[in-house]
């Protein structure tokens, strides 16, 4: 038996490759023809998560593994050391396991997906970048390792959200994506400031280690958990700055999946679990995390009502899953959040992959006004769809049942109002995502004026899907509660990680049987009820010019959130800017530096005369001077 | 013979500076004063003997002989000028048919 | 021997005076070559035979006949040179006059140095001189031979018709 502590010595092999991956496909583009660059690409993320299963396996059988490995010293001054060092414990692991295992999958999807498109290399090779970031993310040690993989992934965003970008609207959605992560990266850093400011280190195990003693509530501690939450807020596309996350399914379907969905929106969940032992000493920011999480999860859910583009749907069904992790995180159940991250990482990218898969069949439709029917024409598709459709209503025994249910059981031993809130959510989503299944598999042919007859996508992309199916199924297992006679062993695996806030106590069998069995009944209902709209009633949404009831078209123009933000930030912005510019800009700096310019031509056109040309009269000014430095010489002594 | 090898304790050193400086200022103003590029070139040949006799005549006076061999690298230095520079006339007059300084004025940029 | 000194000098500057306002080009050949004559005899006076000697044989030899070759070569004749202006001329009367009025103010210092080493004759015949040269200073005599080389490569290049530029 090797070592453990040997094993996670070389965990840096994890990021190493999909780097090395990165490098290849980009220097050597040009030599790389066919689909090398995808196999390229696909086998070092494959490496990375056979790694990361060895080091999942280390961390199962040794409790309370945590192994600090330090590669190098990144910034060295004195009084002032941050390490490179890379953090090997149950929560890196499993975030490891998810952004390799995952990303694999969506790589070999992408080989298929991306067949035709010239620029295959690049994406793959932003892509592995892309991998490699949230690496260093999820296993970055230390506040500043885990913020250069955050911006990483924000950069690889916004590349891969503009990867079309000769489509101006792409570009704009790339932009607004940047900008918004932006506003919640500058928090972030605010909170990594306050946090060296306080601690005098960045690193996870000396500042929690310190926090023995501290008080809770304290004003510092909010301070710097409000700040790194306005990161994530960024980040997981969580109310206020969560318009950007929809938007950005301009950038291709894989990304959607990998990117916006399993992997990078997540990152915010993550840090602040890996903050757990911070925010369960800001009561406050916990208080406001909740009430955060829960407008977002049941507003996406709300605005997914009306959307028509089958990617839009899913993307704000992403917000409304994240909001439900930050529900669950705000609520002190950390484990829960990162059992419905990893739950939610299967079920997403797999309804993201089919949905692209769809697209694929019609030739680049998004409009689910424009599908229906496909069930024979794509089979697999649609049984995987249908999976992951299963798993993110929540119903049993998917994955997303026992993550959805545990985060329901928290919100009712916190308050049985946030249960109600939540589980309404839970069926507005289940609601959601069976008309959209309905829409685009059941029912009569509306693609027929529009495409030629579609077909099923090749088994380069099949496979992937059938296994993330398997996944959203069977995802679950690995945390069965108490109730059905397991032992949480996920939760257990991921305790000696989090901290764990104060005043939890467990409910009775027959409270959570009888929860259980409310919420179940409900969800058939919604299921029943979104049949009989969509699949008896053949009701198919309207066009956008319909003119439609006051309440509707709120929802309809997602509650003119975008409008507001236009309205409210975009356009002082525009107008404080143009203003500086005709006063400040032009009138002052123009002048400034138009007159230096000025000087230095009218300084330039005196001076030229001098340079005439004529030798002589070089000559002349060489005697000249020749004499001036001796009669000055001659002064002087 | 002996009366020319004295000569230098009779002749100060300073009639050798006078009429150095002398020298070397009339191959100054020569160079200012005419136009045609041969003649500069003779004055540059004149101030370079002008030094060299400086020269010598510090050696002589010092019994150093290192300044006589720097004359004499003066001398290399000074035929590799004029061979340079009396090609560059032959082209000049070449190009643009004429020996005139001030025709010589694109030194500008 | 101090009217020899006189006389040489004398001839210098006048000769050197006549360089510079003989009209003719082939004038002012003759006239520096009186004059480096000149300078050779103050060279002997100096007790350096060798340089005179070889002064006499690479200036006037050389590089004077040189300067001849080219005047008759490329057939200057003094009616086409253009004079410059009374102006320029004499502002160049007064630069070389202020230069020399400088120069022996500057060195003023220099004539009040005494003798370093006790005097020595014979310094200047080729035998001291030789031994020194090939001594002390190898490595600058042969990279002047370096110099020199360069030159001549040069002055050919020069000397050629550019063939571009001919047609």
């Amino acid at each position: 038996m090797v070592n453990p502590a040997t094993l996670a010595y070389y965990s840096w092999f994890v990021p190493l490759f999909p780097l090395a991956g990165f490098l290849v496909n980009s220097l050597f583009s040009r030599f790389l023809k066919g689909g090398r660059a995808g196999y390229i690409a696909s086998l070092s993320v494959g490496i990375s998560f056979l790694y990361s299963l060895i080091l999942f396996f280390i961390v199962r059988d040794n409790h309370q593994f945590a192994y600090t490995l330090k590669l190098f010293s990144f910034i060295q001054t004195a009084g002032f050391s941050i390490p490179f060092e890379f953090l090997i414990d149950s929560l890196s692991v499993t975030m490891m396991l998810i952004v390799t295992g995952v990303g694999l999958l969506i790589h070999v999807y992408s080989i298929g997906y991306m067949k035709e498109d010239e620029r295959f290399n690049e994406f793959f090779a932003q892509m592995n970048l892309f991998t490699f970031s949230m690496l260093l993310l999820v296993m970055g040690a230390n506040y500043l390792i885990l913020f250069i993989g955050w911006e990483g992934v924000g950069l690889c965003s916004y590349l891969l959200i503009g990867f079309w970008y000769k489509q101006a609207d792409y570009n704009l959605a790339a932009r607004k994506a940047f900008v918004m992560n932006r506003i919640g990266d500058l928090g972030f850093i605010l909170g990594i400031f306050l946090l060296f400011f306080t601690f005098g280190t960045l690193s996870f195990h000396e500042i929690f280690s310190k926090l023995e003693g501290v008080s809770s509530g304290t004003l510092t501690i909010s301070l710097i958990t409000l700040f790194l939450l306005i990161g994530a807020l960024g980040k997981s596309a969580q109310i206020p700055l969560y318009t950007w996350l929809p938007d950005a399914m301009a950038g291709p379907t894989p990304i959607s999946a990998l990117i916006h969905a399993a992997t990078m929106v997540t990152a915010g969940v993550y840090m602040i679990a890996r903050s757990s032992a911070l925010y369960v000493l800001a009561p406050f920011t916990m208080t406001l995390i909740v009430i955060i999480g829960l407008a977002t999860a049941l507003l996406a859910a709300v605005i997914a009502l009306y959307q028509n583009d089958i990617k839009k749907v899913l993307a704000y069904s992403t917000v409304s899953q994240l909001g439900y992790m930050f529900l669950a995180l705000g609520l002190g159940a950390f484990s829960s959040a990162v059992f419905h991250l990893t739950t939610h990482a299967f079920f997403k990218a797999l309804l993201f992959l089919a949905a692209g898969s769809v697209i694929h069949a019609l030739h680049g439709e998004q409009d689910i006004r424009k599908m229906g029917g496909l069930k024979s024409f794509l089979p697999y598709t649609y049984w995987v769809f249908l999976a992951g459709t299963l798993a993110i209503s929540g119903i049993p025994p998917f994955s997303g049942f026992f993550s959805k249910d545990e985060i329901l059981v928290q919100a009712w031993t916190a308050n049985p109002l946030l249960y109600i809130l939540a589980l309404s959510g839970a069926l507005l989503t289940c609601f959601y995502m069976f008309r959209l299944l309905f829409l685009t598999f059941s029912g009569e042919n509306r693609w027929k004026p529009f495409t030629a007859s579609p077909h099923e996508s090749p088994a380069v992309m099949v496979i992937p899907l059938v296994l993330l199916a398997v996944l959203s199924f069977a995802g679950g297992f690995v945390n069965i509660p108490e109730l059905f006679g397991g032992s949480a062993s996920f939760n257990r695996l991921l305790a000696p990680a989090l901290a764990v806030a104060s005043g939890h106590h467990s409910l009775s069998h027959h409270t959570e049987w009888t929860l259980l069995l409310i919420s179940l009944l409900l969800l058939a209902g919604s299921i029943a009820l979104g049949w009989i709209i969509f699949v008896k009633m053949s009701r198919v949404p309207g066009p956008d010019g319909l003119i439609r009831p006051w309440y509707n078209r709120i929802v309809f123009k997602k509650f003119y959130v975008d409008e507001a933000y236009h309205y409210f930030f975009v356009r002082p912005y525009e107008y404080l800017s143009s203003t500086l510019f005709e006063n400040l800009e032009r009138n002052v700096i123009n002048r400034i530096v138009n007159f230096t310019g000025n000087l230095a031509f009218e300084a330039g056109a005196v001076i030229r005369r001098l340079q005439n040309g004529n030798i002589s009269f070089y000559a002349f000014v060489m005697v000249a001077g020749i004499l001036f430095f001796f009669i000055l010489n001659l002064i002087i002594t | 013979m002996e009366t020319v090898t004295t000569a230098i304790r009779i002749i100060p050193l300073e009639h050798y500076i006078i009429l150095c400086a002398a020298l070397f200022s009339i191959g100054v103003a020569g160079v200012l004063f005419r136009r045609n590029t041969i003649i500069i070139l003779m004055c540059i040949e004149l101030m370079l003997n002008s030094v060299n006799l400086l020269l010598t005549a510090f050696s002589a006076y010092h019994s150093d002989p290192a300044g006589q061999v720097f004359v004499f690298f003066i001398m290399v230095v000074a035929a590799a000028e004029v061979a340079v520079g009396l090609a560059i006339l032959v082209m000049m007059k070449r190009n643009i048919n004429s020996v005139d300084i001030n025709l010589l004025n694109r030194l500008k940029w | 021997m101090t009217f020899l000194f006189y006389l040489l000098a004398a001839v210098a500057i006048l000769t050197a005076m006549m360089v510079v306002l003989s009209r003719n080009p082939v004038g002012s050949v003759i006239h520096l070559v009186l004059c480096f004559l000149a300078i050779a005899g103050h060279f002997i006076l100096l007790n350096a035979q060798f340089l005179a000697v070889v002064h006499i044989i690479v200036y006037t030899g050389a590089i004077l006949v040189l300067f001849l070759f080219v005047i008759m070569l490329l057939n200057l004749n003094p009616t086409n040179e253009p004079r410059k202006t009374p102006l320029t001329r004499f502002i160049a009367l007064i630069a070389g006059g202020l230069l020399f009025l400088v120069l022996i103010a500057s060195l003023r210092g220099a004539m009040e140095i005494r003798a370093a080493n006790p005097f020595n004759h014979e310094i200047g015949l080729v035998r001291d001189l030789g031994k020194v040269l090939f001594k002390d200073f190898l490595v600058p005599f042969e990279i002047s031979s370096v110099l020199f080389i360069s030159a001549m490569v040069g002055a050919v290049l020069l000397g050629k018709r550019d063939p571009l530029t001919k047609n």
